[in-house]
């Protein structure tokens, strides 16, 4: 027994040896708790790629090491990070849902020789933290800036801006702001309200005392949303005239069933929508909801985690497999791709995603089901976020 | 004067949303002195089978509730006789472990059987619009979760100071084996008003889905709000619970009118206040 252990044993670790070239590639991101869905959407996208375009670059295996983190835990991210480089030894990291989590795993990078690509934390100065860090998914500042022009094109002068009171609801709100003050409108109000906000009434009574001919809102898409949305419409918001605008977050996919009829007609920004209409949309559609499972469940981290697998093909590419993380980054810089959501590039000097912003309607489609279908398209935008920052 | 009117009547329906989901935690906790955490657990349940059976089913708003409401009673009724009958008289620490468990495994199997997204239980056309007071609009549905409130509230208040049911169950509440002795069939009295209380908790999940949508993690998301309205109130006490909703309705709500960038501060000040000067609750029942 002892000696069949033993050579079970070798066997196994002369299979290991001989699969030298399989490159590994660590993903964060919440996989359960109550941002499993988003997590499950990472999945999915990385998934959806690896069908699509198999799972090996060149000669080279890749293989994908889930690591969960189900809440914004800057410690917990950093310690799994670190695990992944020196134990795992991957020599990609990707995913990281939330900014904070992302932030604190970014001053290994350099250290490991490890590039990171981020698929969904979408605060502009992550990608300042290290020369290592690429960005496929999006900033509230990049979604949150054309709807303030759209605001201004839809005649509204006055607006009061409704924003959950943390890092992205902040940055809507600036964002917001400095658009609509660029193209000549006045932002008279601005309330920050608590993310454990349940009971919205109290905000609307707010929003039609200011006297403002429209609201831009910014909330985390799920359980409040609904709330808020509704809110909006019992208390004669809608039947006054008052408008409302919003990054997509309002109206994601997975949400938009239970919103129903009350976000009919609504307008946001975001730069990716599943009923996108294109062949390369279709596939990806296609492949991601085998992947999920529910096609219901399928909303934007999936398009990030997509595209960054992308990305991370391209760097194994350009590496031949070798662990240069320098090399790899470099490679990727100005690299630009036909992605689901449209054309995109990456920013050689932000190393940030450069996409098309879409301006959606919640409408009504030939099956009775609600879906975000875009009516305006900006072209290729930049992240207005870090050059604010600066 | 407008302003003070809309958020008065805000609060009011707020605070009676926060009423009907509470009492029946308030039931267990004070009455059978449980620390029931899977409260929001059932609530829960009663949400999800609301959800179903009008969306899936297709059966109106009103037989919904009421079979949901049945329904999550007769779920709880194996529970109470498997699991929760060997906490009563527990120390707290058992009773908080096991109900926390209960409620990671029901939001566990939510998840599975539900998946993670939100679900909505539709209104009926009587209760989806909204009404005009004249110096505002009110959703109808907070004039039908105000009703509700006021007559759970009338309606427990009867059963347990004015019926031969409601002495019992105080009597077995406050000397279990005396009780006994005298004929009283304490292990039934409990079952039946566990049901009671668990059935209220998902006629509360029903009636505040619109204000708490319903989705896998509501069962701990909303529960220290519900723990602080039961603590405020005094554990047991209708009445109580009825006075300390109102008033941490109205604390929030006047609170998110003036000054929404303090978020909660208010509202956990006016606790901290409150449980200093009444460490028992405003009605507590116990000593």
């Amino acid at each position: 027994m002892k000696k069949f252990l033993a050579t079970a044993i070798a066997t196994l670790a002369l299979s290991v040896s001989a699969q030298a070239a399989t490159i590994k590639v660590g993903v964060v991101g919440p996989f359960s708790g109550p941002f499993a869905l988003q997590g499950k959407n990472f999945k999915a996208g990385i998934d959806a790629y690896m069908a699509v375009n198999g799972a090996k670059v060149g000669d080279n295996d890749v293989e994908i090491i889930y690591r969960d983190v189900p809440q914004a835990d800057p410690a917990q991210s950093k310690a799994l990070a670190q695990e992944l480089i020196v134990k795992e030894g991957v020599q990609y990291l990707a995913g990281f849902y939330f900014t904070p989590d992302a932030m604190a795993a970014t001053p290994i990078l350099q250290q490991g020789n490890v590039p990171m690509v981020v698929m969904n934390a979408a605060t502009s100065a992550i990608v300042t933290k290290s020369p290592y860090v690429v960005r496929t998914s999006f900033t509230t500042w990049q979604t949150s800036t054309p709807i303030a022009q759209v605001a201004k094109d839809a005649g509204v002068d006055k607006v009061i801006t409704v924003v959950s009171d943390y890092g992205p609801g902040v940055d809507a709100e600036n964002a917001f702001k400095a658009g609509f003050e660029k193209a000549g409108g006045k932002v008279v109000e601005a309330i920050r309200m608590p993310l454990s906000t349940n009971d919205f009434s109290p905000i609307m009574q707010r929003i039609k005392d200011s006297g403002a001919g429209a609201v831009f809102a910014f909330l985390p898409s799920g359980p409040t949303t609904l709330g808020f949305v509704k809110a909006y419409n019992q208390n004669g918001l809608k039947t006054a005239g008052i408008k409302i605008f919003a990054p997509g977050d309002l109206t994601q996919e997975s949400d938009l069933p239970a919103l129903g009829e009350s976000a009919a007609g609504m307008q946001t920004t975001f730069h990716y929508a599943v009923s996108h209409d294109s062949p390369e949309n279709k596939a990806f559609v296609e492949a991601a909801s085998k992947a999920i499972g529910n096609p219901a469940e399928l909303s934007f981290p999936a398009v990030g985690a997509y595209d960054g697998m992308h990305v991370i093909y391209k760097m194994i590419e350009a590496t031949g497999g070798k662990q240069d993380a320098k090399k790899a980054v470099d490679a990727v810089k100005g690299l630009s791709w036909t992605s689901p959501r449209g054309p995109v590039s990456i920013d050689a000097e932000s190393r940030h995603i450069t996409q098309n912003i879409y301006l959606r309607e919640v409408t009504k489609g030939a099956e009775g089901k609600y879906f975000n279908k875009e009516i305006k398209t900006f072209e290729r935008q930049g992240d207005p976020g870090l050059a604010a920052a600066k | 004067m407008q302003t003070v009117l809309s958020i008065a009547i805000d609060a009011l329906a707020y605070g009676m949303v926060l009423f009907v989901i509470s009492i029946g935690l308030s039931v267990t906790m004070g009455l059978m002195r449980v620390v029931n955490l899977a409260h929001g657990a059932f609530a829960m349940i009663g949400g999800y089978l609301a959800s179903y059976a009008t969306r899936d089913l297709g059966l109106g708003y009103a037989p919904a509730i009421l079979i949901a409401v049945v329904a999550t009673a007769i779920i709880a009724v194996p529970i109470e006789r498997l699991l929760y009958r060997r906490i009563y008289g527990a120390p707290e620490l058992t009773q908080v472990l096991m109900t926390i468990g209960i409620t990671f495994c029901v939001i566990g199997l939510a998840n599975y059987a539900f998946g993670p997204t939100l679900k909505t239980i539709p209104l009926p056309e009587t209760l989806s619009g909204s009404i005009d007071l004249g110096f505002r609009a009110i959703a109808t549905h907070r004039i039908f979760a105000i009703v509700c409130g006021l007559i759970v509230a009338g309606g427990l208040w009867f059963l347990i100071e004015r019926t031969a049911f409601g002495i019992r169950l105080r009597a077995a509440v406050d000397n279990a084996p005396m009780a006994a002795a005298l004929g009283v069939r304490t292990q039934l009295v409990y079952a039946v008003s566990f049901a009671v209380a668990v059935g209220l908790a998902a006629f509360g999940g029903i009636v505040g889905a619109e204000l708490l949508p319903v989705e896998p993690y509501y069962a701990l998301r909303y529960m220290v709000t519900f723990l602080v309205a039961v603590s405020i109130g005094g554990a047991g006490s209708i009445p109580g619970a009825l006075i300390a909703c109102l008033l941490l309705g109205a604390i929030d709500t006047t609170g998110r009118y003036l000054a929404p960038e303090y978020g909660e501060f208010f509202f956990y000040l006016a606790v901290i206040v409150i449980v200093t000067l009444f460490p028992r609750g405003l009605a507590g029942r116990f000593k």
